[in-house]
């Protein structure tokens, strides 16, 4: 459990990092909270030459407050977000999310930016931000650009980060103050990795709903019309019905139990939105 | 190649150089010998090697000391004198709170910072906030019994 030899550099701005990335001959790897790369490394399953320390960078740990939305720098942590230390524009559903992740221990030093480039598809916050339409900025030796989290994410631990790109921030739309959110998660052990993640957000003044399952073999799915069944306010058993023929035809690839499992997900986070 | 890094452990400043790839659990144990930090599972899952990084609770077996410059360590050793942790530590010695003891610096550390953020917790409360500490004795009970005794006891001190 002890990790192969690796480099260390103490990266001291945005433009060092990727500087040390683009020149880094072998593996390089970023590291933020290191949460999900150093248990990686310790048991050798990563191999990482050069290690570029992310930290030390004040930048990627701002906020920025805007009416439409709000920029979380990628070294925020999950705590940060917990004990609301960070502007919040999503109704408390952030701050709900990021206090289910993992243990305290874990969330003093994990953080948003680090989840989202690792991609665990069982992870709260891929989830989560699929379903709050949340974007993100890379930065790279040829600039910024802006990916929509759903462009972002291509499959599990896959993502769209080039060689010597690095998450610089997330951008999160603010939600309305009528939404209403549901956020629901299997997991046999408190703190685990969930088997089946649901995220529901309706907001019936403005017609709006969104309804995502996550933590399945894939990058998170958006069910549109079980979405719209739950702002038409289908009944719990009919909901589901809705759910279970949308989950035949965009995962027909899960098992019976798999298939019940992220259903009674869907419904139980939709279900949150109306008690 | 061996990089420097100074940081602080238990009020001491330390200087040294060290390997990239040493944990701070390692480097806790090994070099400064302060052995009071258990290793379990060396991969971040098992929290016996929780310690405290500028105060807030973390996995040393998954902290690179390297990566630490400047950062103020708190082992279980450092926390001797702390009135909290010397009622919790109490508690966990009445209600049975520890059977082979492996466990429990970490449960300790665990501990001392959930009951700092919520004084006053339910059981659910406190199996939820310990859940990232494993006891493979399975003692939970009386480590559940110990915590919500501390919480009482702190709360009367």
């Amino acid at each position: 459990m002890k990790p192969a030899p690796f480099s260390y550099y103490r990266a001291t701005s945005v433009e060092d990092a990727i500087a040390a990335l683009s020149g880094a001959d072998g593996m390089a790897a970023v590291l933020a909270g290191g949460q999900s790369l150093v248990p990686m490394l310790n048991l050798r399953l990563s191999p990482v030459d050069h290690l570029i320390d992310l930290r030390p960078i004040a930048a990627l740990s701002r906020q920025e407050e805007t009416p439409e939305a709000i920029c979380y720098g990628a070294l925020t942590t999950h705590a940060a977000f917990e004990d609301g230390a960070v502007p919040d524009g999503t109704n408390g559903l952030m701050r709900y999310a990021a206090s289910h992740i993992a243990y305290r221990a874990v969330r003093n030093r994990g953080t948003l930016g680090g989840a989202l480039a690792l991609a665990d598809p069982a992870a709260d916050w891929l989830t989560t931000a699929v379903a709050l339409d949340a974007s993100v900025t890379l930065t790279g030796p040829d600039g910024q650009r802006y990916l929509a989290i759903t462009d972002f994410v291509v499959g599990p631990y896959y993502t769209q980060i080039a060689e010597h790109e690095i998450i610089d921030s997330v951008v999160v739309p603010r939600r309305s103050a009528t939404e209403r959110w549901g956020y629901y998660k299997v997991a046999p052990k408190v703190g685990e990795y969930a088997k089946s993640l649901a995220v529901a957000l309706v907001d019936s003044e403005k017609a709006s709903a969104r309804l995502v399952i996550g933590a399945w073999s894939d990058v998170p799915l958006v069910l549109e019309a079980s979405a719209i069944a739950l702002l038409d306010g289908a009944k719990k058993n009919d909901l589901t019905m809705v759910v279970q023929n949308e989950l035949d035809l965009k995962m027909p690839s899960l098992s019976p139990a798999e298939r019940r499992l992220h259903t009674a997900t869907a419904v139980r986070a939709a279900e949150q939105t109306r008690s | 190649m061996k990089q420097s890094v100074s940081l602080t452990v238990n009020g001491r400043p330390v200087e040294t150089t060290v390997e990239p790839r040493l944990s701070l659990a390692d480097f806790l144990r090994l070099e400064l010998r302060l052995t009071a930090t258990h290793l379990g599972c060396e991969h971040g899952v098992c929290g016996a090697c929780t310690v405290l990084i500028d105060g807030e609770p973390a996995r040393s077996c998954i902290a690179l000391t390297v990566s630490l410059s400047d950062a103020q360590i708190t082992t279980l050793e450092g926390l001797a004198d702390d009135p909290a942790m010397q009622v919790i530590k109490q508690a966990f010695h009445d209600k049975h709170g520890l059977q082979c003891g492996f466990c429990t610096s970490g449960m300790l550390i665990s501990t001392r910072d959930l009951l700092k953020r919520t004084p006053n917790p339910s059981e659910n409360t406190v199996r939820n906030g310990l859940s990232g500490n494993l006891c493979r004795c399975t003692g939970y009970q009386g480590i559940v019994r110990a915590v919500l005794k501390a919480a009482e006891d702190l709360a009367a001190s």
